[in-house]
């Protein structure tokens, strides 16, 4: 029998700690789609989904109403395009399919214009990479992701030095929109299958046809959590944040179960994460701070996200038969509140967030910097990230925004993305390193040191 | 089909009446009702059956939240699935 207090807790964390499914994310096979004309695979991959994706928004919108909990956003990710587009070509013709499809179905982004080209790049990978200019410029709703290095392969320093160059393009051909292009693409190493969140969304060659992967979050729940616990050692911290996550992830299994029911989908998998969103009191910088640092970005930063990170990750596992994407917490800085405010309180530093992307779940994301910013500074900064992720075998990622025509301030996005304070970089140059290309060895997997 | 009906606001007569009102229309049986007082807050939940009822659970929300305008409190119909999975193992 249900007791009193658990049903309040449960409205409680949603009326006043902005608990909600952050997304339901389908992913869509597409290699069915291929074929030698590209008119005809265009054609394809727009069919395909809006037959598998075209009750996805009206699924999520029924959920939310019946357990009483709000689904943020419905999404949709596809198989990496350069592999769907390698025989026909035509990857602009699939980009404009994707967007069409996604404004079909209302939805509001689509993810899978993406590569994979860590240890080598093919003709058809630097065709899309190179179209990626036009393709965020021209459409709203397309999501892109390049992966660029993994453990296995090491890092691609080649397509390193050109995503550099290619972020310069991207933020050029949309600088009237404050070169938002930007803000849709992922730059990864070590890239998951099964990823829910965008910009860095896609269904991955080993998965099913037709997949629900579940994106769920909650910063506010466990910061409300840590706030009955005041001045308890970390023993206690861990624990609470261990039972906090795994009532949220509860919630999200239900949720993705129910919608792959009524999606006639296969499940894929929940993403145990605290995913941030402008709103106060849904701030995962808050937590932090919640745990006695004065400001995010205080020596002790790195070690509180660790604690954190592996909180969620301990508490959430338990409570799903199947973990994946990115679990653990994100720091993106345009879309939390708190750190924004540690950036413009001059707290926070490019340097000390990269430190603490090494135990975040993801890495250096939604990060605004000077519209002059050199494409090496860029490339070279993906390569630092890059090499966090590939010795400390993770996913990690870089999703910069060189703002054209603007070196300080801010920037105001709207809406999830926020409100981005543009940081500084090192003023010393990379050029020479960048220049050099090939590719950097995979890492040795003895002693570790 | 179970569900918690859960309403909150500030104290009044006929909360009760009107939100059981409204489920009779409906034929929702009430099979269990607690009341408790948080702060300044009314907090009612409501255990219901709508295995019976004429109407889906969206109907019975539409109908709820007229009721939850009028009385000016917040009421929340939600399917008891979501409770128990994040408070039982």
């Amino acid at each position: 029998m249900l007791n009193i207090n658990e049903i309040l807790q449960t409205i409680e964390m949603v009326k006043s700690r902005h608990l909600d499914i952050r997304t339901i994310t389908m992913g869509i096979s597409l290699f069915d789609c291929i074929s030698d004309d590209k008119k005809k695979t265009a054609d394809m991959v727009y069919k395909k989904i809006v037959a598998k994706a075209g009750k996805l928004k009206e699924t999520g919108d029924i959920l939310a109403s019946r357990y009483g909990i709000p689904i943020v956003n419905k999404r949709v990710s596809v198989t990496p395009v350069s592999l769907i587009g390698a025989s026909g070509g035509g990857f602009a013709e699939i980009a404009r399919a994707l967007d069409r499809a996604a404004k079909e179905i209302g939805i509001d982004f689509i993810g899978g214009y993406s590569a994979l080209v860590h240890k080598g790049m093919t003709d058809y990978e630097r065709r899309l990479i190179l179209s990626l200019p036009e393709v965020l410029s021209s459409t709203e709703r397309v999501c892109a992701s390049i992966n660029v290095a993994s453990t296995r392969a090491g890092i691609n320093m080649d397509a390193v030095a050109l995503m550099g160059e290619v972020i310069k393009e991207i933020s050029r051909a949309t600088a009237d929109k404050k070169s938002v292009g930007c803000s849709k693409l992922v730059v990864f190493a070590n890239a998951v299958e099964d990823n829910p969140f965008m910009a860095g969304a896609f269904n991955g060659c080993g998965e099913n046809d037709c997949v629900i992967n579940v994106g769920i979050s909650g910063p506010g729940v466990i910061l409300g959590a840590l706030e009955e616990v005041k001045g308890a050692d970390f023993s206690v911290v861990a624990e609470t944040i261990k039972k906090t996550a795994f009532k949220i992830t509860r919630a999200g299994q239900l949720i993705a179960m129910e919608a792959v029911k009524l999606l006639n989908a296969n499940f894929g998998i929940i993403d145990l994460s605290l995913a941030p969103t402008p709103k106060r009191g849904d701030s995962v910088a808050r937590i932090l701070e919640e745990m006695g640092l004065e400001s995010v970005g205080a020596h002790g930063s790195t070690a509180a996200l660790a604690l954190l990170n592996d909180a969620v990750k301990k508490g959430g596992v338990m409570a799903t038969s199947y973990a994946g994407g990115l679990s653990g917490a994100f720091i993106p800085v345009s879309e939390d509140i708190g750190m924004i405010e540690a950036v413009e309180r001059g707290a926070l530093s490019i340097e000390k967030l990269e430190a603490m992307t090494a135990v975040c779940s993801v890495g250096l994301d939604m990060i605004a910097v000077p519209g002059d910013t050199s494409a090496a500074v860029i490339s070279a900064i993906i390569a630092d990230e890059a090499a966090i992720g590939v010795v400390n075998n993770k996913t990690t990622a870089v999703r910069i925004i060189p703002v054209c025509g603007q070196s300080e301030g801010s920037v105001e996005y709207g809406g999830l993305f926020g409100t981005a304070p543009i940081m500084k970089t090192s003023p010393f140059k990379s050029d020479e390193f960048i220049k050099r290309g090939g590719r950097i060895p995979a890492p040795i997997h003895s002693n570790k040191n | 089909m179970r569900a918690v009906i859960s309403v909150i606001g500030r104290d009044k007569k006929g909360i009760i009446a009107k939100v059981s009102g409204c489920l009779f229309d409906v034929n929702v049986n009430i099979e269990d009702i607690s009341q408790t007082i948080m702060g300044d807050l009314f907090t009612m939940i409501m255990m219901v059956d709508l295995s019976e009822s004429s109407a889906d659970i969206g109907h019975v929300n539409d109908l709820l939240q007229k009721t939850a305008t009028d009385m000016k409190v917040e009421i929340r119909l939600q399917n008891e699935e979501i409770f128990n999975s994040m408070h039982k193992i």
